[in-house]
């Protein structure tokens, strides 16, 4: 049986994340086929159909798929996903909200956050903050699965395949949307961002982020936070990195006022080169850093922005 | 209206946990419990709106062996006003945690129900969403800000871009992030009044649920370790660093 994964985007472009599950799903088996669903959403099926190791792109484009309602979606990736034997998804916020429906729906359980592929029904995904690793067998037919993208690779292009276009149109009219506040911004995204400077309560308030973010536009990386950053309304939600944040595991990660709770370690300790700039010296974050300074940041920020 | 709230003791969020040795799971032996901190926030938000006059009545169920009676006692303490245990001999898997969730709501008849939207032991981030799709309702995932109007609830919820709003028809599930309150401390007098609260035990069985496995546990190993590193003594020695060693720059 195949392999279902479903692609994450915003019905213009092809998210990323759909790639690193495509990597993690050819670990589990040989023949994939990659759902869009969405509206009006046809240049997506198209870059999707040329991810590498993808056999077939199925393309469900109805208004019910626009703004991937969990219910809608729930129920569209329960019809499709029973004739086969995983269902994979990215562990974004869309995934995390409409696959446990799709799960409940095919009475079979949902295996989070996976870390690795150990064989076609046994994976490990974190536990406790990322304190421990399960590692995890599933016991039913159909396994549906969400993939932590930054433990897998990005998949690239290969030969381009098929799209189906199918018609099933699920509208539950449980939900309806109403508005989305989009964070704009020029650089790079999060999760995707070679280098990420992150800044914590230690900055004070919302207009010094403007230090790391002079700092981040010199080396084109992304701006996080701590819980604490943006529960003081320093900077908005979707800047937080962490265990109910975002997972990041950037080359480079720069914490500049954060302690390292383990909830904002569980979020970054992945990175491949961590560098701490704090005040205080006995700060838990200094236990995961490569490189750790000392410091007043509001001392450090200018003196780095010019030495870059 | 009355709300539904779920809660779920877990180890305290302060504690870094312990693989045993035989990596079969994390010690939890003598190891601090809490309710945990999502459902905290769910438990404050439900007792908000019957403070406003939104809901008359919050009823909180917890799912596990005999200790989970602590957290039901803990939202009680928080102003909900009576409890429900489904005693179990191990924590069930999110799934049959659903099923059982759904045979209480079947019964309860809420109109809301609120929970959080992940435990910080497992990090599984799905029962609501299994309970919603289980029980045929809407979900408001994620959420940082609850309006309830007529039989509409508007939710703010947390997503990667930044923050999106659904209205859902009630009844709904909603499930918590953060950001949507800071929970209240339990007042001395209060935690005494919880005690003398209503809480009904019930089995599985009563309520007709099988708890069938879907998933074994293998193992549990602890993280690779990082390797603490080196304290540098200046901003130039940090660029000289990350350029020549570490090559990031
Ligand atoms: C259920 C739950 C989930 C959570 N999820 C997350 C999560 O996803 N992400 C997350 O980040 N947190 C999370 N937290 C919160 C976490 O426990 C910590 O409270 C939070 O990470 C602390 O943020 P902080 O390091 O910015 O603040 P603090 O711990 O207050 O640290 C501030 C640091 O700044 C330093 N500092 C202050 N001034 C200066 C200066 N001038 N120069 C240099 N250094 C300075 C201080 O020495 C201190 O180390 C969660 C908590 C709970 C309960």
């Amino acid at each position: 049986m195949a392999i279902l994964i479903i692609a994450e985007h915003d019905n213009r472009t092809l998210k990323t994340a759909t790639r690193n599950a495509v990597t993690a799903a050819t670990q589990m088996g040989d023949e994939l086929h990659l759902l869009v669903a969405g509206s009006n959403c046809k240049a997506v099926a198209v870059a999707a159909s040329e991810i590498a190791g993808i056999n077939r792109v199925l393309l469900s484009d109805d208004l019910a798929y626009e703004h991937q309602l969990a219910e809608n979606m729930g129920k569209l990736v329960a019809e499709i996903g029973k004739d086969y034997s995983h269902i994979v998804v990215p562990a974004t916020t869309s995934g995390k909200n409409f696959l446990p429906r799709v799960a409940a729906l095919l009475d079979v359980a949902q295996i989070s956050d996976i870390t690795a592929v150990e064989s076609e029904n046994t994976f490990q995904r974190p536990i406790y903050a990322g304190n421990a690793i399960a590692t995890v067998e599933s016991l039913d037919a159909i396994k549906v699965i969400s993939v932590r993208s930054t433990a897998f690779e990005p998949a690239g292009n290969g030969p381009s395949s098929e799209i189906s276009e199918l018609n099933i149109s699920c509208d539950c009219k449980l939900s309806a949307f109403v508005e989305e506040v989009v964070a704009e911004s020029d650089r790079p995204e999060l999760t995707s961002a070679e280098i990420i400077i992150s800044g914590g309560r230690g900055m004070g308030n919302g207009e010094n982020f403007t230090l790391l973010e002079q700092v981040a536009d010199k080396l084109g990386a992304a701006v996080g936070a701590s819980r604490a950053a943006v529960d003081a309304g320093f900077v908005p939600n979707d800047m937080q990195v962490g265990q109910t944040g975002k997972i990041v595991a950037p080359e480079l990660y720069i914490a500049v006022g954060i302690s390292g709770a383990i909830q904002h370690l569980a979020g970054m300790k992945d990175s491949k080169v961590i560098v701490a700039i704090n005040k205080d010296e006995e700060a838990p974050i200094f236990s995961v850093a490569d490189y750790g300074l000392v410091a007043d940041l509001f001392d450090v920020m200018p003196e780095l922005q010019k030495q870059l | 209206m009355k709300i539904l709230v779920s809660v779920k003791r877990v180890i305290d969020y302060n504690v870094k946990v312990r693989v045993k040795s035989d990596n079969t799971d994390v010690d939890l032996a003598n190891v601090k419990m809490a309710l945990n901190p999502f459902c905290e926030i769910a438990v404050e938000e439900a007792v908000r709106l019957k403070e406003a006059g939104t809901a008359s009545e919050v009823v909180v169920v917890s799912i596990g062996p005999k200790p989970c009676q602590e957290q039901i006692r803990t939202a009680l303490a928080l102003g909900a006003d009576r409890g429900i245990q489904v005693e179990t001999e191990e924590m069930p898997e999110s799934l049959n945690v659903a099923k059982l969730l759904a045979k209480v709501i079947e019964e309860e008849q809420p109109g809301l129900v609120i929970m959080g939207k992940q435990a910080i032991d497992s990090d599984n981030n799905q029962t609501g969403q299994m309970l919603a799709a289980l029980t045929d309702m809407p979900q408001g995932t994620f959420a940082s800000e609850v309006k309830i109007d007529g039989d509409k609830v508007n939710v703010t919820r947390e997503v990667d871009g930044g923050l999106q709003t659904v209205e859902l028809n009630m009844p709904a599930i909603v499930t918590t992030d953060l950001r949507l309150n800071e929970p209240r401390y339990a007042s001395l007098p209060n935690i005494m009044k919880a005690k003398r609260k209503p809480l009904d035990v019930k089995t599985p069985a009563e309520l007709g649920v099988e708890l069938k496995a879907h998933t074994k546990l293998l193992k549990v190993t602890p993280p690779a370790e990082r390797q603490a590193g080196i304290k540098v003594a200046s901003v130039d020695e940090l660029v000289e660093k990350l350029k020549n060693e570490a090559k990031v720059l």
